[in-house]
């Protein structure tokens, strides 16, 4: 026997090895025009992996504390060998990451996956995304430099606005009534244990349930191969598909390579709690949409305090968005139609509020 | 539902293959270097990492400002504590002081002057006395005074 | 009822004399009792009137209310005299109403006060009490004392009327107004005629560092008029003697001044010491060509072209000039290592000291030796040695990282070629 076999054999006979993986060699991806669209998911749990990988190295070196956090991080980036790269590499990644999370789930919204019986996979996929929000947030403040500090300021002020809870919620994020080395603290416990027990669950159910209902095809892509059977094609996930996947992976590598290289993250300056506040402080991009939202919101709007009113907007628009596959108007052909153009609405709506806030003084 | 064999699946075709062996070496070498290769290069930074650098002491709240022997009295030493200088004098009674060397009028760095003993900065003449009170001129902060240990041969300076 | 009142008709609202019925009568009693309670203070019948007439005899309350002495419970009488509780005897000379005060006799009017240290003590124990006297002593005092009503009196640096302490940023003689209020007339070409002295000193302090210390970046203990010429003894601190002045502040500088052979050299040719190089009023910052035998060079206003003067001069300029282009070269290197994402913080904090080092050097040019100038400039040239060396090392971390990205942009690249064919391979 050769030397793969053998250990297949050894495990088999101790974990039922061969039933285990018989689900996986007969699984196959549907291959279509638009099937690209199917590596985000895997492009993004990817770089989870690597986050969680550079995130670990990091913590050897890291110090939570707000009086050697910020020179801590800078010990990485110019002591530790090769402490630069992961920590850039971390940093980039992070980025992407949201990026990619952000890619996968307008694709599944326009590519309609989330119909019945794929519902809980959206769900979870869309709480997965808030926690990714959540793990740049909290992962933004740690290196405690000036701009972490008043982004946080800013944003935990935010939280405070939602009526009735705001200021609990406020005081529970800070540690206390104003961003301190509580906050550091608190943001490093829920960064490292809390935000990643929550994930590890979440993306656990999350691809259980794509394991168990397949990869969904597109509604046209369906109807056109329910017309012409011989059109429709499958491609084995192992080994074709996963290589292919491999290809995508190591594309994201090259240019987290590149990036962490020639554009390393910076370090900025050490926070400092009694200086004002620097001028045209904005949060980091992915929160730029909702940050530019805000500031447009006039200060009143009949009666109501214009910055609540936001802040429910948002909030009520994240809630609609993870029961969407719940509400989808069911008439006959035209039903989700609806959800269509809202996720238009919602992209295009994001994206423009970004550029926006980014060139905005 | 369409049945299995009417879906074209895309799989291993299983058929030996036809390509020239010279060309597989190719493809071998491409793929199985490439693969060994980045693996390397990805495990290569993480090892090296891994190993603490020499220096440990981040240098925020306490530092080696200088050895026993090395200040004779009446003279004093300039040292980096944080991301700032700081100043570690020895009195002529041979008594030790530390404290930031930033001037609190506008950040130049102050010295230690043997003949008036006292501290003084080049700037704008700011004077202070041994404790960081400020005395005359300009500055209107005394300078933030540090804690003073000696530990065997090492004078250390921690904040206060 | 109508008045006339300095010309100009008034209407009175309120005239003795008049007939009412008792109870407006009683009333009219009433809230005359209640308006000193309400107030807090001694009726005032001159704002009356004073603040309804024109200028230059108006007054509002509020102005009058702004003023320290108001704020203290004087009144018009106390200088003016006469009795502002009644509207009869407001400006009646038999209760002591002077009227419109004299030039020549302001000084003495506010010295009755100003120079009596037991009753200034009722007010503010801290305030000082010689002005009169020093007044005396000075430019103005002299020449008002021989006639001369043209000179600054109390009110004209002071105002009259609208009189707040010095520490009020809105008094004319805090410091950071006091340049303007001496350029009312010393500035005015016309109104100097007589006296034949420039009226170009404030506009030469405006362009000066001290002015830009005080005004631009608020450091209230920069210089400006009264701190060189003295308040209320105003006068030119003279030739001789300006030097001190300059000393108070910048001593180190004037300790090595007085070391050096410029001493003697300026005090028997009748130079005015530090002026002599740094002008009086228009006190630029000091270029270091200003030690040197080029353009801006005040050295060869006096030296001829070989003797020991100009070649010390060349030699300090030389060391100046020399730190200077080694901080410029670290500060190049830094920044081109900084851009490409390198952390040099460290080492461009470091570079602060041979910026101090400099600043020093620059101090020690008054002692006029090229030994001393070079001793600081070498303290300077070991921190840009090792700044500069932090900044090749930078790049060439950057350069070795650069390379890395090269190698294993390969190993992927190629991974990526195998990976492709071997997909190509297994599936035809």
């Amino acid at each position: 026997m050769s030397p793969v076999a053998r250990v297949q054999s050894w495990l088999d006979e101790r974990f039922g090895w061969a039933e285990l993986i018989a689900p996986l060699k007969h699984k196959t991806v549907p291959h279509h025009k638009l099937s690209y669209w199917y590596f985000l998911g895997g492009i993004t749990l990817f770089l989870f992996v690597i986050q969680v990988t550079t995130g670990i190295l990091l913590l050897l070196y890291y110090r939570p504390s707000a009086n050697e956090a910020f020179e801590s991080v800078q010990y990485i980036s110019t002591q530790v060998r090769f402490g630069w790269l992961v920590r850039s590499i971390h940093s980039w990644s992070a980025n992407l990451m949201i990026f990619t999370a952000f890619a996968h789930m307008f694709s599944v919204l326009f590519l309609r996956a989330y119909r019945k019986p794929r519902e809980l996979t959206w769900l979870s996929g869309a709480l997965l995304l808030f926690l990714a929000l959540g793990f740049g947030f909290s992962g933004y403040l740690l290196p405690w430099n000036t701009l972490a500090f008043f982004a946080t300021k800013v944003g935990t002020e935010v939280a405070g606005q939602v009526p009735v809870i705001g200021p609990w919620v406020m005081m529970f994020l800070r540690g206390g009534p104003d961003v301190t080395g509580a906050t550091l603290t608190r943001f490093f416990g829920f960064h490292v244990a809390v935000l990643p027990g929550i994930t590890t669950v979440l993306l656990g159910l999350h691809l259980a349930l794509v394991q168990r209902f397949g990869i969904s095809v597109p509604p046209r892509v369906e109807n056109q191969w329910e017309c012409r059977l011989n059109e429709r094609q499958e491609m084995k996930f192992f080994p074709n598909f996963l290589l292919r996947e491999l290809m995508a992976w190591y594309t994201a590598l090259a240019a987290l390579a590149v990036l962490a290289a020639l554009f390393p993250w910076g370090l900025g300056t050490k926070a400092d709690p009694f200086a004002p506040a620097p001028a045209g402080i904005k949060p980091e991009w992915y929160f730029l949409f909702a940050f530019q939202t805000l500031k447009l919101i006039p200060a009143k709007v009949l009666s109501i305090d214009g910055e609540v009113l936001g802040v429910l907007a948002f909030g009520a628009a994240g809630a609609l968005w993870l029961i969407l596959p719940l509400v989808e108007p069911k008439r006959r052909a035209g039903g989700y139609r609806a959800v269509m153009a809202f996720g238009i609405v919602a992209v295009t709506y994001i994206a423009s509020m970004t550029v926006y806030g980014y060139l905005a003084k | 539902m369409p049945t299995e064999q009417a879906v074209r699946v895309t799989e291993p075709t299983g058929k030996k293959s036809i390509i020239p062996s010279s060309r597989r070496t190719v493809l071998k070498t491409f793929l199985g270097g490439g693969i060994v290769a980045s693996l390397g290069s990805f495990l290569y930074p993480v090892l090296r990492y891994l190993v603490p650098p020499a220096e440990t002491n981040l240098g925020v709240d306490s530092v080696v400002a200088a050895t026993v022997n090395e200040l004779r009295p009446n003279s004093a030493k300039i040292f980096r504590f944080g991301s700032r200088p700081a100043l570690l004098i020895r009195t002529a009674e041979g008594e030790y002081q530390a404290m930031s060397a930033t001037c609190t009028h506008l950040s130049c760095t102050v010295q230690y002057r043997k003949d008036t003993q006292q501290i003084w900065c080049a700037c704008h003449n700011g004077i202070y006395d041994l404790n960081g009170k400020n005395l005359s001129g300009p500055p209107p902060r005394p300078l933030e005074k540090y804690q003073v240990h000696i530990q065997g041969d090492e004078i250390q300076v921690m904040r206060a | 009822m109508k008045r006339t009142l300095m010309g100009s008709t008034v209407r009175l609202n309120w005239t003795p004399g008049m007939q009412h019925t008792f109870p407006v009568r009683l009333a009219s009693l009433f809230f005359l009792l209640l308006v000193p309670v309400a107030l807090g203070q001694t009726r005032n019948t001159c704002l009356d009137c004073h603040s309804a007439l024109d200028d230059p005899l108006k007054l509002t309350a509020e102005e009058f209310a702004a003023n320290i002495h108001a704020q203290k419970g004087l009144t018009c009488a106390s200088c003016h005299g006469g009795d502002p509780t009644s509207d009869d005897n407001a400006m009646n000379p038999k209760a002591g109403f002077r009227g419109h005060i004299d030039r020549k006799q302001i000084p003495e009017l506010c010295g009755k006060c100003h120079s009596d240290a037991a009753y200034i003590r009722q007010y503010n124990p801290s305030l000082r009490t010689d002005q009169l006297s020093q007044y005396r002593t000075s430019v103005h005092g002299k020449k008002l004392a021989a006639g001369d009503a043209h000179v600054a009196v109390c009110t004209d640096c002071h105002s009259v009327h609208n009189i707040r302490p010095a520490s009020d940023v809105r008094s004319s003689v805090n410091p950071l107004n006091i340049a303007t209020t001496c350029s009312h007339c010393h500035a005015d070409a016309n109104y100097m005629k007589a006296y034949g002295i420039p009226t170009v000193q404030f506009a030469d302090y405006s362009k000066s560092v001290h002015h830009e210390a005080m005004a631009v970046r608020g450091d209230l203990s920069a210089p400006t008029c009264t701190t060189c010429h003295g308040n209320h003894g105003a006068a030119p601190p003279g030739v001789a003697t300006v030097k001190n002045v300059c000393s108070t502040c910048h001593v180190y500088q004037s300790q090595l001044f007085e070391q050096s052979p410029h001493k003697a050299a300026f005090e028997s040719a009748g130079l005015p010491g530090c002026v002599t190089c740094h002008s009086n009023h228009a006190i630029m910052h000091p270029n270091d060509q200003m030690v040197s035998t080029e353009e801006h060079s005040i050295c060869t206003t006096c030296h001829i072209e070989g003797d020991a003067g100009l070649v010390a001069a060349t030699g300090i300029h030389d060391h100046l000039r020399d730190l200077e282009l080694r901080i410029t070269r670290s500060k190049q290197i830094l920044d081109r290592a900084a851009e490409s994402g390198m952390e040099v913080g460290q080492a461009q904090l470091d570079l602060i000291q041979a910026a101090d080092a400099l600043t020093k050097a620059r101090v020690a040019v008054h002692g006029f030796r090229p030994d001393k100038v070079a001793q600081e400039v070498a303290a300077g040239q070991a921190v840009t040695a090792k700044t500069y060396k932090a900044g090749t090392e930078a790049l060439r971390e950057r350069n070795y990282r650069r390379l890395g990205l090269s190698i294993s942009l390969l190993v992927i690249g190629a991974t990526l070629i195998g990976l492709r064919l071997w997909i190509r391979e297994i599936e035809n």
